[in-house]
């Protein structure tokens, strides 16, 4: 068909008055135009202004709007014109969306790598004022935290989600339990650094701030979620494999070890691996309960432990002497921390991808 | 003795006692015993947070450094709006957005790419909050500031918009933009997992009938999944409560009520007064930043109860039983 | 190695609710017998409390006697565990353990209960378990791939492989077939036929052609209504059942006019 009018000639009655699959682009082009022009014309009498593309944009993406529902609905009728409108909106939101992650990207990495060196990974900030310094002794406080906080929360965490789904099914014990959990997971984090801060304060003394006492915060955090995400991947294991290990014989604790658990380990690993990604980016909690320190502490029991979180936020809030080295130190902090979150997520979703195995569903 | 309505007394038959083996106890009251132990976590959660906030709820105002001057409800309150304000503007930014892309990845985009897209919109919530912060402060402020100037002098009838414009663009409307961003996907991947349960027969239904894409959204999709999107925007919104660090790296902040979205004279939020005050802080004036915490849990608590009771009374509502 | 079971006067409760009542018969050994009847007369419910499944739900018990050779299953002090280990059981869907091999899951009844054994018993085991079940020539050169990378029929004999390595007394079946296509049904019909010479089988079916092709005694099951408890209603050889029923309703599920 090499017609050129807008609407395609009539030889099917079901492809009867449908805009030809250009029009859009053209719309889009003249949008863009038109909003330039808007913006060169229509200029302000100040001699600096200078346009900006976003701005133009965003006025484009409006005149598109516009022309496009105008369009459409003379050749269309309402609802195609409606529905193209939707379709636009809906896009958009998305494009928004991925504005700040592509900005984020962006100024973490072209900030963060200018300090991402090997000073950076070896050092700490003892007797470091303006330029220079690193961060190994956040990354050893944040290592030392978070697996303290992972001893605790994970044996916990997975046994209660044993209990909930294996053992407890319609005791009244577990409707506590799973609403504790639930009323849990929505603990603001300060919320729970101020618990731990409370906790030690008692045991330790007033003003406290100790390694312990961050991993304590962490695990509040921690625990809930793995419960609810083991919880979750039990629960998928049908009901058929425990009943076949039980026909032969087997008591229901090896059948939970050896049957269910296998079959769920994957999920299970997955879960835990996204909690420790959560919580290892906690920075309020550890602000509270384990301080801020410029040495190394490998001690959980004595002295404040300074995480990599907390490293940025202090670099950012506290420039001193040299602002540029400071705010450096921070990108890279960011840097370091996004590496190692980023790592752990893909990480978890691969060994759900490669290792779940087939239940035959 | 129970009564049987057919038939006479049925004696009550209790199941007996069945051999329990050493392995199962062991196992199963290790297992019940974790559960317990959450439940004794969170009531101490609770306990020592009343026990530390308490004293400052008590004790003489003038006692307390942090209060300068006013009632402990002097102080908390404006923290409270601030909290309030600053959640409601991030939600109402980020709650159509994140509807839009969930639509966008459940029915619009073709099909191959669209699971990738729900990894990426996953990607935003795993960025930790400070980098979010860091971001909001040295890129996000600097840019919207020129907007601010703008709506300054054009706009200031409007009481949001009264100015005069902050020259860092460190303002509220900033802080809640980071806060948008960061509640986003979850709001997104929620509601995702809401608009792909569409029961398949009702979306058939519709489609056989001649509706366009839209409206087979706007009739189908949208009404079925009523309430798991309202729950997922509770699950925003008690998020966007609970932050921190993005409001403390972004906002400068004053402590007033105002709802003057654009000048320097800004609200602040619990959580980052908490952040911000809590170091430097000794004595009752501690003891005033954890009752102020507290409040804060009370809040949050509130807002998950209301999400939870949503999602249960809809749960019998929903087509997808 | 097979015994005869003694079934007592039996009541099965879920709750205070009436499963099935007063169920008495005997099954001689190294017999087959199967359970008709129609849907919800409890026949699955029954086969199960021959084992003691039924208590895998919660609230679900018995009244009455189930003698194994003389033993009462329900006897105070009895570990369902141990009955287990005597009584197998074969189910409807096949469900082999997906994290396991097919040599692993014909060993899970040994392997699961910390059980040692030689790796030459093993190997021993799983060739004859797998013999037994019609499935070593297909099998005998992946052993090791996982369990759930066969066909449906196949699976089902790897169920049975499993059931009967832990060398049981009975072998309970639940429906074996019905998740299956006609060959692997014939495949397994022909199975039972071979393995009632060293077990007592007991199967439970709703398809009346394989219970008059299978099986040497027939028990047919109803239920008065629902929510009434179902009953024994006529336990007699199979050929009699079918040809010349003495129970009137018995005849008339066994011609299809009901059921």
């Amino acid at each position: 068909m090499t017609s050129h009018s807008m609407t395609s000639p009539a030889r099917n009655v079901f492809s009867a008055g449908r805009l030809q699959g250009y029009v859009p682009g053209l719309l889009l082009l003249t949008s863009l135009v038109l909003s330039w022009l808007l913006f060169t014309i229509f200029r302000p009498a100040d001699e600096e202004f200078q346009i900006n593309l976003i701005l133009v944009g965003l006025v484009a993406i409006i005149f598109f709007g516009i022309l496009l529902y105008a369009v459409s609905r003379k050749v269309e009728g309402q609802r195609r014109a409606t529905d193209r409108l939707a379709t636009l909106l809906v896009t958009i939101a998305f494009l928004a969306a991925l504005t700040p992650l592509i900005s984020l990207v962006i100024v973490v990495l072209t900030n963060g790598l200018v300090r991402f060196d090997g000073d950076f990974f070896t050092l700490s900030m003892r007797n470091v004022v303006g330029e220079g310094g690193g961060a190994a002794h956040a990354m050893i406080g944040t290592l030392l935290m978070t697996l303290a906080a992972s001893a605790v929360s994970v044996p916990v965490g997975l046994l209660t989600a044993i209990y909930i789904v294996e053992y407890g099914s319609g005791k009244r014990l577990t409707r506590y339990i799973t609403f504790f959990v639930d009323v849990m997971t929505g603990i603001p984090s300060i919320v729970a650094g101020l618990f731990a801060y409370s906790f030690f304060e008692i045991i330790l003394g007033p003003g406290t701030r100790v390694g312990i006492s961050g991993a304590a915060a962490l695990t509040v955090l921690m625990i809930p979620i793995v419960v609810r995400s083991s919880e979750e991947m039990l629960r998928i294991v049908p009901n058929e494999l425990r009943e076949a290990s039980f026909a032969l014989g087997v008591p229901k604790w090896l059948t939970i070890l050896k049957v269910v658990l296998p079959t769920s380990i994957a999920g299970i690993t997955t879960g835990i691996m996204l909690a420790i990604a959560r919580v290892m980016g906690e920075t309020a909690p550890l602000l509270i309960a384990a301080g801020f320190s410029n040495d190394f502490n490998f001690n959980l029991f004595q002295d404040r432990m300074q995480s990599l979180p907390n490293f940025v936020y202090y670099s950012y809030v506290a420039q001193g002497s040299n602002p540029d080295a400071a705010l450096n130190r921070a990108w890279a902090g960011a840097l370091a921390l996004i590496l190692i979150v980023m790592i752990l997520n893909l990480g978890a979703r691969l060994i759900t991808r490669f290792f779940a195995p087939k239940t035959g569903r | 003795m129970a009564k049987d309505k057919d038939e006479g007394l049925i004696p009550e038959i209790r199941a007996p006692k069945t051999v329990e083996r050493p392995g199962d106890r062991i196992f199963s009251g290790s297992a019940r015993g974790a559960g317990v132990f959450i439940l004794v976590m969170l009531a101490g959660v609770s306990a020592f947070l009343i026990l530390e906030g308490y004293p400052a709820l008590v004790a003489d105002p003038a006692e307390i450094g942090l209060l300068d001057g006013d009632t402990f409800a002097q102080w908390v309150i404006p923290l409270v709006f601030g909290t309030l304000w600053a959640a409601l503007i991030a939600l109402i930014i980020a709650f159509p957005l994140a509807i839009g892309i969930a639509l966008f990845i459940s029915h619009y985009a073709p099909r191959r790419i669209a699971a990738p897209l729900g990894y990426i919109v996953d990607l935003l919530a795993a960025v930790p909050s400070v980098v979010y912060g860091l971001w909001g402060g040295t890129v996000l402020a600097p840019a919207l500031q020129p907007s601010y100037a703008w709506l300054a002098e054009n706009l200031s009838f409007i009481p949001f918009f009264a100015g005069p414009a902050s020259g860092t663009g460190r303002t509220i409307l900033t802080a809640a933009v980071v806060l948008a961003v960061m509640v986003l996907p979850i709001i997104t991947a929620v509601s995702r997992e809401v608009f792909l349960q569409t029961p398949v027969l009702y979306v058939e239904a519709s489609l056989a009938l001649g509706s366009t894409r839209w409206e087979m959204v706007r009739d189908v999709v949208l009404p079925v999944g009523r309430g798991g999107i309202i729950s997922a925007a509770m699950l925003g919104l008690g998020r966007a409560l609970g932050e921190t660090l993005a409001v403390a790296m972004v906002l400068s902040a004053t402590g007033v009520i105002t709802v003057n979205l654009i000048s320097s004279v800004n609200p602040s939020t619990i959580a980052a007064n908490v952040a911000l005050s809590f170091p430097e802080a000794y004595g009752l004036n501690v003891n005033a930043l954890i009752a102020s915490g507290l409040i804060l849990f009370a809040i949050t608590l509130v807002v998950n109860s209301i999400a939870r009771w949503i999602i249960e009374r809809r749960a019998e509502f929903s087509g997808a039983n | 190695m097979s015994m005869r079971i003694e079934i007592k006067d039996l009541n099965v409760y879920y709750g205070k609710f009436l499963a099935v009542e007063g169920v008495s018969m005997e099954i001689a050994p190294r017999s087959v017998t199967a359970f008709i009847g129609p849907s919800g007369c409890g026949k699955s419910t029954l086969i199960r409390t021959l084992n003691r499944m039924h208590e895998v739900i919660p609230g679900a018990y018995v009244d009455g006697e189930v003698l194994v050779d003389g033993n009462n299953l329900y006897a105070s002090g009895v570990d369902p565990v141990s009955v287990r280990r005597q009584i197998g059981m074969v189910f409807q869907r096949p469900n082999p353990f997906p994290t396991m091999s097919i040599r692993d899951n014909v060993l899970a009844g040994v392997k699961l209960n910390n059980r040692r054994i030689s790796k030459s018993d093993a190997d021993e085991l799983v060739e004859k378990s797998l013999r037994g079940a019609n499935l070593w020539e297909e099998v005998k050169d992946r052993l090791d791939k996982p369990g759930s990378g066969i066909s449906g029929g196949q699976q089902q004999r790897l169920c049975i492989a499993r059931t009967i390595a832990v060398e049981p007394e009975v072998i309970l079946m639940d429906e074996p077939c019905s998740a299956l296509d006609p060959i692997s049904t014939l495949a397994i019909e022909d199975l039972i036929e071979e393995l009632k010479s060293e077990y007592t089988i007991v199967i439970v079916t709703h398809n009346m052609q394989q219970a008059s092709r299978v099986s040497d005694m027939t028990a047919f099951f109803n239920i008065a209504g629902t929510g009434m408890p179902g009953k024994l209603i006529e336990y007699d050889t199979t050929e009699k059942m079918f040809s010349n029923p003495s129970v009137k309703a018995t005849e008339d599920y066994v011609s299809g006019k009901f059921g």
